[in-house]
């Protein structure tokens, strides 16, 4: 049978910056394999399709069950884990034996596939993404949430700070300050919370500069890249709204207002 | 800085869910915080919790109590834990439960909008708080916000993508500080501080293929381990019942699957026969049909037994060749499960379905044992509430001055076995602690920075520099990743579920054998930036140490005690090993050497105390000893 020695081939722009070059590795098709464990394999026998005795590439993982937002990069140009992207389904959805690894575009190139995304936690601290607390002496429990708004929050919350909504959004680019649709969702959980709500317009003013939510095009690629399903586009409309609110409430000089 | 406190420094390093519990809390308390971590703290693999956290909140008219929670988890853990640290994180947790509720952690909730709470293994109570099934990520998400929020004030500078290499000791062996690396540009620098938390989780990547992250080495503790610090129970390995097979790794298919009514079975064969709890031999169901051989031998806690026992079965049944498709495999079946309970179990159901092509709402999933968690760990200590020298002492504190640890890095809350939703709670509850006993340790000791010889620094970064510079002038044939595999094959094999003396003396064997040949590795990146090649050998030097110490404390430990089952030597032997494992490395041989001591039994005397999960009915344990002060003691 043929099928017992099949393979395929990661080709992977790597390098540093301003050095990025093309090479490919032919592997060993294994039932089930991930993408990682393709990466992993080279590490095991770094040679590439040529024969020759290479560097391994150098990727950042963690989890490999895709809840920890490490392993983003470009599979055949699609922002996504790694880890999640099987190799056989996607041989046989593209037809092609090769499967094209390259870093992220909208970060700082590192090494190989890596970039840093440090801009995304930074943007974090700038819209007080997290809930105030006096204290962390007993207090007794938080407000009551009803369940229908427990299960929006949790689907807000578990935004991987993956990038690859970032990555695919066309406002975020060379010549704009756009922060990406990441925020607009953590800016929506938080305020979202009865106490969080608190400071609601502390978040919100961030989102109203240059780079904020004005800069938005709606191109709608954030949430179909999404892997943990975020209802990005809602969160951006919704931003957009409450912003307006604050427009209104600082004209009028009214009281933060439920 | 004008404020008092600053002039306390503390470097914490790791970022999951027990490093950010210390960070908030010795920031909160005053305290500068570093944090160290090889990764974004967000990432850490406190993310991969699953099914949830125990609290006995009793909020389900259960009569549920602290002291209930704390008898099931002494008993989970087959009586080898101290019990003095387990009550007092007991009585804590429904406060770390509220804590966290007001951080605006999203737990599930009832009609009512009060938290949820489900079942799971090892007790008939329901009192694990959840958020869907990925607690672990929310509730670390829920620190990492409050710790950004320290962040956002100067309270915490995050040092990320930098990897701890080793304390700085000064001369009467008194931490001062680490020495740390930028995993980038792989530049060497110090930290200095009065105190150091270690909170690097567990050394789950030795066996490879478990269910840990990549980042879980275990090689932070083993450097601490070549200075002196002591190790505990090393041999006390959970394996999961229920994971998910793969190449690259093990994924979990959470214990609260069950916990929601997800059922294991096999096809029966009346013709093949078991032996059940009780000694007595059953048949192995009815031929054909469905057979829930855990719901058949454990009727009183079913599916929801503790994750030893459930894995022994699971391997005992497959050993019998009543696997699923004949193979190491059985099914978790969750689809006779109503859509609500579904909904809660979405985000593993998820995992199972993107792993495997197959939709576990239509057919029964297929799972098989995995490496999971360490009970064992450094050694920490803990003066208990009423003892006299509580205030002489300091709770979490390995055997360095100065060192503490917290998390699954340590050894302290869970014997010789951890009950499921335990393991968060244990490390958010010492993470807290360290930063109660710090401020204490630094006010009361002469830790201060200015008497501090500035060499110590120099020579503790030069020591680091020499073994990097050994690692990248290897010039043999070995490859690093290729001898990791070497290792936990044979260690998969050989101290996991079951163990016998023969192999684990042919493993530790094995293991200086790859210790020999891991001199003469090359590494095949030489690259001076961001080169993991490097750095996983670095790593890999400490991960051989771990795996004496597991192997070396296996082979010793002649009895059977939680996850440790040796069948050669069938019982539980209190007289003999009602103790502690202590792990010390010894330069001379470059091997652990083991000495034991007492386990705390004050509040529960195991003799006499039966591990039943067969006949087991809910009752009011009656504990001894507990302090009149406990309450003013805890962290919270």
């Amino acid at each position: 049978m043929e099928d017992e020695r099949r393979f395929y081939t990661l080709r992977i722009l790597r390098g540093s910056p301003g050095h990025q070059y093309m090479e490919e590795f032919l592997l060993p098709l294994k039932p089930h394999e991930n993408v990682i464990s393709g990466l992993m394999e080279i590490q095991r026998n770094p040679i590439n399709a040529k024969g020759e005795k290479v560097a391994p590439v150098v990727w950042e993982q963690g989890c490999l069950e895709e809840v920890c937002g490490s392993c983003s990069m470009l599979i055949n140009g699609k922002p996504r884990q790694a880890c999640s992207c099987l190799v056989e389904p996607l041989i046989k959805e593209t037809n092609s034996s090769v499967i094209t690894l390259a870093p992220f575009t909208k970060f700082p190139l590192v090494r190989d596939l890596i970039v840093d995304r440090s801009i995304m936690f930074e943007n974090l601290k700038k819209v007080h993404a997290w809930i105030e607390t006096d204290g962390l002496y007993d207090k007794g429990f938080g407000p009551k949430i009803s369940q229908e708004k427990q299960q929006v929050m949790y689907v807000l919350s578990t935004c991987m700070t993956c990038g690859c909504c970032t990555e695919a959004c066309p406002q975020v680019n060379d010549k704009s300050k756009f922060v990406g649709p990441q925020i607009m969702a953590q800016v929506r959980l938080f305020n979202a919370h009865p106490t969080g709500k608190m400071q609601r317009d502390l978040r919100l003013r961030p989102l109203m500069e240059e780079g904020g939510i004005a800069d938005c095009g709606n191109a709608q690629n954030c949430v179909r890249v999404c892997p943990k399903k975020l209802p990005l586009t809602d969160a951006i409309a919704g931003i957009a709204r409450d912003v307006n609110n604050v427009v209104l409430r600082n004209l009028f000089g009214l009281p933060d207002r439920e | 800085m004008t404020d008092r406190g600053f002039d306390k420094k503390v470097v914490v390093v790791g970022g999951g869910l027990a490093g950010l519990s210390a960070a908030m809390k010795l920031a909160d308390a005053g305290c500068l915080v570093s944090i160290v971590s090889v990764t974004k703290v967000k990432r850490s693999h406190s993310v991969c919790a699953q099914g949830g956290i125990n609290a006995a909140i009793n909020s389900k008219g259960e009569n549920d109590s602290p002291i209930i929670h704390a008898y099931d988890t002494i008993k989970g853990g087959d009586f080898l834990a101290n019990q003095p640290p387990i009550l007092e994180m007991c009585y804590t947790a429904p406060r770390i439960i509220e804590m966290l509720d007001r951080f605006g952690c999203t737990f599930n909730r009832t009609p009512e909008g009060f938290l949820d709470f489900r079942r799971f293994g090892g007790t008939l109570y329901n009192r694990t708080a959840f958020c869907g099934a990925s607690t672990g990520q929310q509730l670390l998400y829920s620190l990492d916000e409050q710790v950004r929020r320290f962040e956002a004030k100067g309270r915490v500078v995050k040092y990320e993508n930098h990897e701890f290499m080793r304390l700085v000791l000064d001369e009467n062996g008194i931490a001062r500080g680490i020495v740390y690396m930028d995993l980038f540009n792989l530049k060497l620098d110090v930290l200095e501080a009065d105190a150091v938390v270690i909170a690097t989780g567990g050394p789950g990547l030795i066996f490879k293929k478990s269910t840990n992250s990549t980042f879980c080495t275990g090689a932070a503790v083993g450097r601490l381990y070549r200075q002196g610090m002591k190790y505990a129970n090393g041999e006390f390995i959970q394996i999961h019942p229920t994971a998910i097979p793969g190449s690259d790794k093990l994924r979990l298919i959470s214990e609260s699957v069950r916990g929601e009514g997800g059922r294991i079975w096999v096809y029966g064969d009346s013709s093949k026969y078991i032996e059940s709890p009780s000694g007595k031999l059953i048949p192995c169901g009815i031929t054909g049909e469905p057979w829930y051989f855990l719901e058949e031998m454990y009727p009183a806690f079913g599916n929801l037994v503790p994750r030893d026992i459930g894995s022994r079965e699971v391997l005992r049944v497959c050993e019998l060749g009543l696997g699923a498709d004949g193979g190491a495999q059985v099914y978790l079946d969750v689809t006779h499960l109503p859509e609500e309970t579904i909904k809660k179990l979405e985000s593993v159901l998820e995992i199972y379905r993107k792993f495997t092509g197959y939709d576990p709402t239509k057919i029964p999933m297929k799972i098989f044992p995995a490496v999971h968690y360490s009970m064992g760990g450094a050694w920490v200590d803990w003066p208990a509430a009423d003892d006299e020298d509580r205030m002489q002492r300091f709770r979490q504190m390995t055997n360095i001055p100065g060192c503490f640890a917290a998390g699954e890095c340590e050894y302290q809350y869970h014997g010789a076995n951890r009950l499921g939703a335990n393991a968060l709670l244990a490390c958010i509850f010492a993470g807290l602690v360290t930063g109660t006993e710090i401020p204490r340790y630094i006010a009361g000791s002469d830790t201060k920075a200015k008497n501090r010889d500035d060499s110590m620094y120099a020579e503790a970064i030069e020591a680091e520099e020499k073994i990097k510079k050994d690692l990248f002038a290897r010039n043999g044939k070995e490859n690093v990743h290729k001898l990791h595999d070497e290792l936990s094959d044979i260690l998969v094999k050989n101290v996991t579920v079951k163990r016998n003396n023969p192999d684990l003396k042919l493993t530790m064997e094995k293991i200086h054998t790859i210790e020999d040949r891991f001199k003469n590795i090359s590494l095949d990146d030489k690259s001076r930036f961001a080169n993991q090649t490097y750095a996983f050998a670095n790593q890999f030097i400490y991960m051989l140490d771990l795996a004496k110490i597991i192997t070396k404390g296996a082979l010793l430990r002649n009895e059977f005690r939680g996850a440790h089952f040796k069948p050669e030597f069938p019982k539980r032997d209190d007289e003999n090993w009602l103790k502690t494992t202590i792990a010390v490395y010894d330069p001379k041989t470059g091997d652990p050497s083991i000495s034991y001591e007492k386990v705390d039994t004050r509040h529960l005397d195991p003799q006499g105390e039966k591990r039943d999960y067969t006949t087991a009915k809910k009752i009011i344990p009656k504990l001894k000893n507990i302090p009149a002060n406990l309450e003013r003691q805890l962290p919270l």
